[in-house]
């Protein structure tokens, strides 16, 4: 390696193990906010690699909305078994009472309460001052203009009119009892920079990403995998293998497959570069209307 | 593995590899409203073909909606990020933005050309290797390219790509673009560039952008992104002496103890000696630890863990430096401030002043001047507003260490923080140490304080009466002076009113000159209890910053707050002095209660209901406080 610069990848892999540690040792009571994939997993990755060789000095938690990929959660107790991480597992009770889901209650109200309610029950239950989490800047245009500590109201609101200048690698992390930041160590990355370094540094991933045969109906143009008898199936809609990978995981009813023969990291790799659609155009929930994320943010959505 | 995924696998190994070589440029742009910075950012985006086909299919639809080219697509609108923002057709955050090539990955940060808005661009360039300055090709330069370049240069970048935009629309001359060069030129000499690219452009038709045009046969030089993906950057910051600032402290368990920080400038080698400035100790590198195993070597960018073969103490907050080339270390600097907050500067306020990983109180000791961002002239001033900028020296609670901006943009640059909003207030580039400090040593005296209160029988304390006026502060306090004489204590009465007409005879009603006057007073009083007395303090004090502050001067236990609460139509009704009728009447400006705000005590340790009690009976609420925690 030449030795006056760093690659890219070294660079951003530095600025995200400062942006790891100035959190831990400014704040009291951090979390990492662990979703399962592809950037839930370089994040933990960086995690490891910030504080070796302590252990990562704070909790993950997974939100689960009990609708996600069955092999994402057994992907997460694997890991969790194996790297031997504090995982906080949180399910918004008053929403399986109800039992609110996305085929009965539609993607909008789902994701409200099984996600972003749930989310901020969490962080009140166990009182977090700061929570780490995967999003960059490049996924979608009303994060480009997110700090990389994102203050959050007593209620987790996000005020983008309201944010605070952001200056050198110096990150202010003063909160008021009940306020908290957002930590986003991945925002100058792209997806692009996430694969490469995935395959770089050989980080396991949800089988889900790499193409396989599966069984999925099409819907609103959008390939629906089948993952369990929770579907109910439309009139003359019958599961079809095809050979499909997820680029985003999330709610498998809410996320949308690509036909894909890319069955290796290098194949995904080579099919990112001549990729004609962007990743967040698997998900139903950014379709609402233009400007749909930023609503979502401000109401505490990550 | 097929055959075919063997093919991706060794091409994917060769692209791999190149990647492993690309690098990095971080760019500002900067221009006025319509100089068609987010159309340039846009063209970059689209012509290294980062676009996909749904952002194009919204961007053709948006473009259709809300765009101004006509229907045609508008590339601004890839900028555009906050959908208020869109709405009002500018952009008005810093915004960053990603693209690529072979070459190296660029990280963009998008910032308004609006005066308003210099916090934002000094934001943006604050991380910028370099400046992309627009000019509009019809209108050459602008006092906002002079503002631009200016931020720019103070902020520590050193070249800077001239891009003359819209050539299109001046038929591709070059007379005109030699003149704008020429005129920049000679404009630009005083802010000490190394390097000044002119590059004619024309953004929405795509001209020297990614390929040379052929509008432009006159023009040698080479397209932006050809510059942009070549200019060398960062030479210097591995010949500079190695600093590492200490984040965090790692153990595992007792028998590592590791020190994580990010390399700011140098190198740093296994066995090589290392100074902790602040404290003047020294060791030596046992081992540089990383989780892909250990360094012989590390140097600037590389977010390392270094290990001792000595036990010294270092925490967060401390710096490892080379030994032979060792920082300043000092608590008074002179520095360079940009004002970014609604919230007027406070001269004598404290703040939090974070460097590196180091935070310490600070105040602003002296402001010298400020600077018109237009005119560059220097002009008198006892405060900075939302983006003014002003040269001034500030005062630390204890010496840190670091270098001079001009040295070091990582060691020499802060920020300040307001310790009551938690705001980012202010950014700030260091010039240089002042020695000063150094030269007053505090005289140690055998007589002390508990000495001196010993010998008059009692516990010397701060009783800081806080309340509108005319809520009857100075009429209590009179009274429990008079029962502590009484009682044989020694007291002393600061009053509000009495200390203007002497030490404070020269400060106005400005919220800068209320705090100056706060810290006086506290100042006074901070002697007058060292000396053994019973101060007692009467005084509006309207902000809990200031309040904080002098309890603050003051040993634990010290300083007792009471807060005389009478709501303010009571003390409007009493108007003793007459002063409510003419504040109300406008006669008197930024008076408490009317057109200035009183910040109500969080955590006094008495509280006299103004509205009730009588002086009498507050007075003895007082002394039986006093009583019972043993001061008298």
């Amino acid at each position: 390696m030449n030795r006056s610069k760093l690659s890219h990848l070294r660079q951003l892999e530095a600025e995200s193990i400062h942006i790891f540690r100035e959190v831990a040792a400014e704040f009291e009571k951090p979390v990492m906010l662990y979703s399962i994939g592809k950037d839930s997993s370089v994040l933990l990755h960086l995690a490891r690699k910030a504080f070796h060789p302590s252990p990562i000095p704070f909790p993950l938690l997974h939100v689960d909305t009990t609708w996600k990929f069955r092999e994402m959660i057994e992907f997460r107790d694997n890991l969790a078994k194996e790297y031997g991480f504090d995982l906080l597992v949180h399910i918004n009770a008053d929403g399986v009472e109800k039992g609110i889901g996305p085929f009965s209650h539609g993607s909008a109200l789902h994701t409200d309460v099984m996600k972003t309610e749930s989310l901020k029950q969490a962080l009140n239950h166990y009182k977090f001052d700061a929570a780490f989490g995967g999003a960059r800047r490049d996924e979608e245009a009303s994060r480009a203009k997110e700090r990389v500590f994102s203050f959050r109201s007593e209620n987790h609101r996000w005020d983008p009119k309201n944010q605070r200048p952001e200056l050198w690698n110096l990150y202010n992390a003063r909160v008021r009892p009940g306020e908290s930041i957002r930590a986003f160590p991945l925002s100058n990355w792209t997806e692009l920079d996430i694969w490469q370094y995935i395959y770089l540094e050989n980080i396991p991933i949800v089988p889900l990403y790499l193409a396989k045969e599966r069984p999925v109906v099409e819907r609103d143009g959008m390939l629906i995998m089948v993952d369990d008898d929770r579907m109910p199936l439309k009139d003359g809609e019958t599961p079809e293998m095809r050979s499909v990978r997820f680029r985003t995981l999330g709610c498998y009813p809410l996320t949308g497959a690509v036909e894909s023969t890319a069955s290796t990291l290098p194949e995904i790799i080579q099919e990112m570069l001549v990729a004609r659609t962007s990743e967040r155009q698997g998900r139903l929930i950014d379709k609402d209307q233009a400007g749909s994320m930023e609503k979502k943010k401000q109401e505490g959505y990550f | 593995m097929s055959a075919h995924t063997q093919t991706a696998a060794s091409e994917i190994d060769q692209y791999l590899k190149g990647q492993e070589e690309k690098g990095m440029l971080r760019f500002i742009t900067c221009g006025s409203v319509d100089d068609g910075k987010s159309t340039l950012i846009g063209r970059l985006l689209w012509d290294s073909k980062l676009l996909f086909e749904d952002q194009l299919a919204t961007l053709t639809a948006e473009s259709k909606r809300v765009g101004t080219q006509g229907g045609d697509i508008d590339y601004a609108l890839l900028l555009d990020g906050l959908q208020a923002e869109r709405e009002q057709g500018i952009t008005i955050d810093v915004a960053y933005r990603f693209f690529a090539t072979d070459k190296r990955k660029f990280i963009v940060a998008d910032t308004p050309g609006h005066e308003q808005y210099t916090r934002n661009m000094v934001t943006g360039a604050s991380t910028a290797d370099i400046a992309v300055i627009l000019i509009d090709a019809r209108k050459g330069i602008l006092t906002q390219t002079q503002r631009h370049s200016f931020l720019v240069s103070l902020i520590g970048i050193r070249k800077v790509v001239l891009a003359i935009n819209k050539m299109d629309l001046v038929e591709f001359k070059e007379e005109i673009f030699n003149k704008i060069t020429k005129d920049y030129q000679e404009f630009a000499g005083q802010l000490g560039f190394e390097t000044i690219q002119p590059i004619p452009l024309s953004a929405l038709k795509g001209d020297n952008i990614t390929a040379k045009s052929e509008n432009t046969p006159w023009y040698n030089g080479p397209a932006l992104l050809d510059f942009l993906e070549t200019v060398q950057i960062n030479e210097t910051k591995l010949d500079q002496p190695f600093r590492m600032p200490v984040q965090w402290v790692n153990r595992p368990n007792l028998d590592f103890r590791g020190f994580s920080g990010t390399i700011a400038s140098g190198t740093i080698r296994v066995g090589e000696g290392i100074v902790e400035p602040s404290s003047g100790q020294t060791s030596t590198v046992k081992e540089i630890v990383t989780f892909d195993g250990n360094l012989e070597e590390a140097f600037a960018g590389q977010a390392v863990t270094i290990t001792l073969n000595d036990e010294i103490d270092i925490s967060r907050g401390d710096m490892l430096c080379a030994l032979q080339d060792r920082p300043a270390t000092a608590d008074q600097f002179e520095a360079k401030l940009v004002w970014m907050n609604e919230e007027e500067l406070l001269p004598s306020r404290n703040y939090i002043l974070k460097l590196g990983s180091s935070s310490t109180l600070a105040r602003i000791s002296s402001l010298k001047y400020k600077v018109n961002v237009n005119t560059l002239e220097h002009t008198a001033t006892k405060t900075l507003a939302l983006n003014e900028i002003g040269i001034c020296n500030l005062a630390l609670d204890k010496a840190i260490s670091f270098d001079p901006y001009a040295e070091n943009r990582q060691t020499g640059s802060f920020i300040l923080i307001d310790r009551f909003s938690n705001a980012t207030v202010g950014a700030g580039v260091i010039d240089f140490a002042l020695r000063r400090a150094d030269n007053i040593h505090w005289q140690s005296v055998d007589i002390h304080k508990e000495a001196r209160s010993e010998q008059k029988g009692q516990k010397a304390s701060v009783l800081w009466f806080t309340g509108l006026s005319g809520s009857g502060k100075s009429t209590i306090a009179n009274l429990v002076e008079k029962k502590l004489h009484s009682k044989g204590k020694h007291t002393y009465l600061l009053d509000g009113d009495n200390v203007r007409h002497g030490l404070n005879k020269d400060l106005g009603f400005t919220d800068a000159d209320r705090v100056e006057n706060i810290r006086r007073v506290a100042e006074t009083s901070r002697l007058f209890v060292d000396a053994g007395l019973i101060t007692l303090v009467s005084f509006i004090s309207p902000f809990r910053s200031e309040r904080q502050m002098a309890r603050g001067l003051l040993e634990d236990g010290e300083f007792l707050e009471v807060f005389v609460d009478t709501p303010l139509e009571i003390c409007e009704e009493r108007d003793i002095k007459g002063l409510y009728a003419k504040a109300r009447a406008g006669e008197i400006k930024n008076f408490t209660g009317i057109d200035s705000s009183y910040e109500v005590p969080e955590n006094a340790e008495i509280i006299i209901d103004g509205s009730k009690a009588s002086a009498e009976d507050a007075a003895d609420q007082i002394i039986g406080y006093l009583e019972t925690k043993g001061f008298i």
